[in-house]
This record gives C-alpha cells, structure tokens and sequence, in this order.
C-alpha cells in the first residue's frame, strides 16, 4: 500500500477574495476511505473538485499515484466522480449511462457488455437497464451514479456528499453498503460530507475542514476523543464547554482552574506547560450522570433541569446549576424520566472524561 | 338554477377551462378560421373578368399554380431562403444563448433585455435601416471605397437575395434565443461536468451532452423563424430587388395589382401547405439525427 498515494501540497484556491481552499497540504493512502468533513462553505467541496479537474488550484500541486495531475483537465484524470445530484443523464437510459464512461477506454464490445453486466449486479440495480433517470428512485439513481463512475476502474473514486438526498433510513443503509463496497473493490474513497456522523461511522480517516483550512486529520476514534480545537470538538459530536486557567504542572497532569467550579488535577492531554494560559475544557454529554441523589464522583453539581428532548434511545437534558448556566446531558432509556418531575438533580463528572483545548 | 350552474362549474374542471380559454377561442375563430376558411374557399373559384368571379367549384387554381414555373421556383426560392435564414440564426444565436446560460453568473435577465434591445423599434424601421447600411452609398461600401479597399461598390449587397437573407436574420434573431436560452439555462451543469469526468473532452461533451438536451430549444426556435420567414413580403418587397423576390410577394401581388383573387387564394393554401409540411420534416428528422448521436 501506498501511504502517499495523493499528495495534497500546498493548495489553495481562490474565488476572487475568498480563499475556498488556503494553503492545505496532506496525502490520503491508497485504499483508504478518506472524509472531507466540514460545514457548508468550508472548502470541501472545493478541494474534491480541484482532485477532479473541475477546478484548478491558484497554487500548489495535486500527484495521484506519483504523477502530477495539477493541469490534467477531467477527462485525462483516472478519477470519478460520484456527483451530490448525481446528474444522471436524462436523455439516456441506465445501461447507456453505465457504458458511458467506457467508450473511451478502448474496450471490445463484449468487454463493455461484461463489465457494464459485473458493476450493474454489484450495486444491485440487474433488471434495471432500460430504465431512465426519472423512472428511478433516489437511491436508485444514487447506485447508477455509483455505477457509471466506478464501471471505469478509477484510481480515486471522489464521492460529493451521495447520500444527502436520501431519507434517513435509505443513508443507513447506502453508509453500510458503500462501506462494504469500497472494502471489497479496493479502490480510494474520498468521501465529503457535512453529516460528522457519516464520516465517523464510514471513514478510515476523517479531515475536519473550515474555512478553508484542515482543523485536525485523525482516524474517526481519535476526532471524537481527542479533538484538537474548540472547532473540531464543538463539529464532532455534542459537547459542554467550561473556561479554565491553567496552574502548575504536575507530571502528565496539571492543575487547572475552572471558571466558577474550583482548582481540578486533569490529564494534560495538550501538553501545556506554561502557567495562567486560558484554555477551555470539554465534557461530552454522555460522560456524565444525573441523578435525583449526590454521588461520590468527583465533581457533583446541583442543579435544575430547564427542559428535556426525548430521543428514543436516550433523553437528552438542559440543566442550569448555580456554578454553570447550561449543561447538556443525556441519560438511557432505562432512566426513570418521571423522577425528575419537580427539576431538581445532581450532575456528576469524573476528571478523566474532562479534556482540554486550544482556546483558539 | 344558478346555484346548479356553480356546483356543476366548482367540479368540472372542462368548464374553468373552456371558459379560460374562450377569448382565445372567439379571437381564433374570427381573426384566423373565418378568414382561413374564405381563402381556402375562394382557391377554388375562377377570376372570369377584372371584376367578375364565377363561383362554382374547381381544381383548376392550384393546377395553374404547378404549371407556372415562376410560382414554383418562387415557392422553392421562399423555402430555401427560409432555411438559410433559419440555420444562420441558428448558428449565431446558439453560441450567445450558450454562454450567457453557462458564463454568466450575474443578471442574466439583462444581457438577454439588451440583446433584444434592437428589437424594441418597429420592424420596417430596422428594414429601412438595414437599406442604409447595404445600400450602395450605404455604411459597408462607402467606407470600403473610402478607406480604398474598393473601386466600385459591391452591388450584391443591395437588391439582392444576400439582402433578404441578412435583413431576416437580424430581424429575427431575437425570436431564437429566447427558446435557445430557455433550453440550455435548464441543463444541470453537474451533466456537463460529469460528461467531462467520465473521459468525453469539450466537443464530445457538446453532442453527446449539450446538443441533444437543449433541442426542444433548438426545435422550438426553428420553428419560430422558419414559418413567419417563408411568408414575409415586407424585407424582399423593400430590399429583394428582383433577385429576392419571394412567393409572398407574388400571393400579395394577385391580390392587389394582377387582381386574380383565387389564384393567390390558391397560392397561399400551397405555401400554408408546404411550410406544415416542411417544419413536420424538420422536426422529425431533427430529434431523429440527435437520438442518433447520443
């Protein structure tokens, strides 16, 4: 395998004043199932069409494979590209879609039919080809997609947010499949997305993009534990912010202030070594507990409980505590909701789920 | 009797339609069938005298029309240079319609509002301008004599089926890109990129991609200019000379001066015919050839 089978160096691109994609450098590894995740405008998108050829950078250089592609207009790129509409050709039908991409390839006829056969039954669409694009359902539409661009063994296959158009239940299942797919045919995924549960749940690693700029590249478990910044932290997942100052240092820990809670020994996962530096501690909602009874955790607030979002699997809880004005905190489903009937609770926390960020 | 009349009307959706339509229906009635049907009447009767028609029934009309080589040639004069003006519009206007479909991001509405600016003056206007620009003191020979180009002007500007031939396109241009702009302004531009990404270059993308989708357009438009241009007398009538003569010309002609009614009768059935005909032809062979190359 390849670790270095795109390179990414130095790419930017702008629009006039706004730089979509600012200076961005790193290498997706052969095989891998790669995320582009960030929130819209975030230069995602931008950075999948400078690898397609639909855009080109303003500098830097793109290298697929040890080539430069940097001025390869599409057409000339071994990659494909699987479009967010899919833009399925409306004039033809799904099998004329699927053998468009191989006209050019130099392949006899019965190569065309048996490949066109073989990628038909591997995204599950046989029976479908007189078909066209507005006899389909979406997701349909989304394997011919998928089809037509991988009928043509890719190097790459980029993929531009696919499953945003599906409905809940159908993105499941597409996030499954596509994921046993990209294992089964080998080929390079680069996936975009704004959806962080896609991403983590699909990807072998994920890039958290904004403005712009890569925030933090990490395998999914990593991002979600280790978040670098307050950006990252705040995209992935759920979490409760508290403002801290840092104290001494005490071997791998050091000993923090928390703004309205008191002095606190915590891993010092960032590795700050400087006194008095404002930083910000995160606590995922679900590393917590409420309870109507004090516990003997290591930090035990008393607080009310504002409002409450039931979500079937868990109860999601708005809590305003004398120190702290809003904490979010989940519990099971095996919670008794009713106990909490009058608002009062305790919201416990153990220091090891505190980590800290950048205040950046 | 009135509250029946309102419940049958809420539910009958034939009724809000027939009565949305009734205008258009009486104005079509009056201003287009009567008059049609009184021309395909007198088409076969017979001019007797100056001033006399014998009215009983005969074939007679459009048989002379087939035996006078001058209305046949001028007839297949009409459609070609119908056709010309058609495909040269055609070619100009689709470039235009493509670009601000697809390059322009801002006011699109705009450009197409002053594109069509020359056409916000009437018609003969920019005829008789067209006059002072071809004619043989006109803009194109005088500075051509002038800057010493030429010796004498081009006489073949003026007078001439090249005259009819520019004069209609310019004048009609505006009426293609309309349903050109339409057309190519619904294509997703994610089909062209995709095209693209699937390995087709630039002109490959163009006719497999671009072509066959805007052609409702590109149908629309033909049919736009072809069927008012075949019967347009004004533009050959003021520029045509003798050269650029069209049947439309002769048709107003027995109307007026030669006052044989039934033979122009005839004449204009023929052309209505023809231009049916030829625009049913067009159309077909046209979405056949694009199925073709897709």
């Amino acid at each position: 395998m390849n670790d270095s089978f795109i390179q990414i160096n130095g790419i930017s691109k702008h629009f006039g004043n706004v730089k979509a994609v600012d200076d961005v450098s790193f290498q997706i590894k052969e095989g891998e199932f790669f995320s582009l995740l960030g929130p819209s405008g975030c230069g995602k998108t931008t950075l999948l069409r400078l690898l397609a050829g639909f855009e080109y950078p303003t500098s830097g250089n793109l290298l697929l494979d040890g080539s430069d592609i940097t001025a390869l207009p599409p057409d000339k790129r071994p990659t494909n590209m699987v479009f967010q509409n899919y833009a399925i050709f409306p004039h033809i039908n799904v099998e004329k879609n699927v053998q468009f991409g191989l006209r050019k390839l130099g392949l006899t006829n019965d190569e065309i039919t048996k490949r066109v056969k073989d990628v038909l039954s591997l995204v599950k669409l046989e029976g479908y080809e007189e078909r066209y694009s507005s006899q389909l359902s979406g997701g349909q539409r989304q394997r011919v997609a998928l089809a037509r661009a991988l009928v043509r063994q890719p190097k790459v296959l980029l993929l531009d947010e696919p499953l945003g158009a599906l409905d809940k239940k159908l993105r499941d299942e597409m996030q499954l499949e596509l994921r046993t797919l990209q294992k089964e045919i080998g080929i390079t995924f680069v996936f975009v997305t704004h959806d962080q549960q896609e991403a983590i749940s699909m990807s072998d690693r994920v890039a958290v993009m904004s403005e712009g700029k890569i925030q933090q590249m990490s395998s999914p478990n990593e991002l979600y534990k280790n978040p670098q910044n307050i950006f990252v932290s705040d995209f992935i997942g759920e979490t409760n912010f508290l403002k801290a100052k840092t104290n001494s240092k005490d071997g791998e820990y050091i000993n923090v202030n928390i703004e309205d809670l008191g002095s606190f020994k915590i891993k010092n996962n960032l590795n700050i070594s400087e006194n008095a530096s404002d930083v910000i501690c995160s606590v995922r909602p679900e590393t917590m507990m409420i309870d109507r009874e004090k516990s003997d955790w290591d930090i035990c607030l008393e607080g009310k409980i504002k409002q409450t979002s039931y979500l079937g699997e868990m109860t999601k809880f708005y809590v305003e505590t004398k120190e702290i004005e809003k904490i979010i905190t989940v519990s099971s489903q095996y919670f008794d909701n009713q106990s909490f009937q009058d608002g009062k609770c305790f919201i416990s926390i153990n220091l090891n789920d505190i980590s800290l960020l950048n205040k950046k | 009797m009135l509250q029946v009349w309102k419940s049958f009307y809420a539910r009958s959706d034939p009724a809000k339609a027939y009565s949305l339509l009734s205008p258009a229906l009486i104005l079509v009635t009056l201003a287009m069938l009567i008059p049609l049907g009184l021309m395909l009447s007198f088409s076969f009767f017979t001019q007797v005298s100056f001033t006399e028609i014998d009215y009983s029934f005969t074939v007679q009309r459009y048989i002379d029309f087939f035996q006078k080589n001058l209305l046949v040639s001028l007839l297949i004069k009409s459609v070609k240079i119908s056709f010309i003006v058609t495909f040269v519009t055609l070619l100009t206007a689709y470039p235009v319609c493509y670009y601000i479909a697809f390059y322009v991001k801002k006011n699109k509405m705009l450009w197409l509002v002053l594109l069509t600016l020359p056409f916000w003056t009437s018609y003969l206007l920019r005829v008789f301008s067209w006059k002072i620009i071809l004619g043989t003191k006109g803009v194109i020979n005088s500075s051509l004599i002038n800057a010493g180009l030429l010796s004498e002007p081009l006489t073949f500007l003026m007078y001439s089926e090249t005259a009819v031939i520019i004069t209609l396109t310019h004048a009609w241009a505006a009426f293609a890109l309309l349903p050109l702009y339409v057309s190519l302004d619904k294509i997703d531009f994610s089909l062209i990129e995709a095209a693209r990404d699937l390995g087709l270059s630039r002109l490959e993308t163009f006719w497999k991609i671009t072509l066959p989708l805007s052609l409702p357009g590109i149908i629309g438009a033909i049919l736009i200019i072809f069927i008012p241009t075949v019967g347009d007398y004004v533009t050959p009538a003021l520029l045509g000379g003798t050269d650029g003569r069209m049947l439309s010309n002769m048709i107003q002609a027995y109307f007026g001066k030669v006052n044989n009614l039934p033979l122009g009768a005839a004449s204009a059935t023929i052309m209505l015919i023809t231009v049916a005909i030829v625009t049913m032809i067009v159309s077909y062979t046209t979405k056949k050839l694009t199925q073709r190359i897709s």
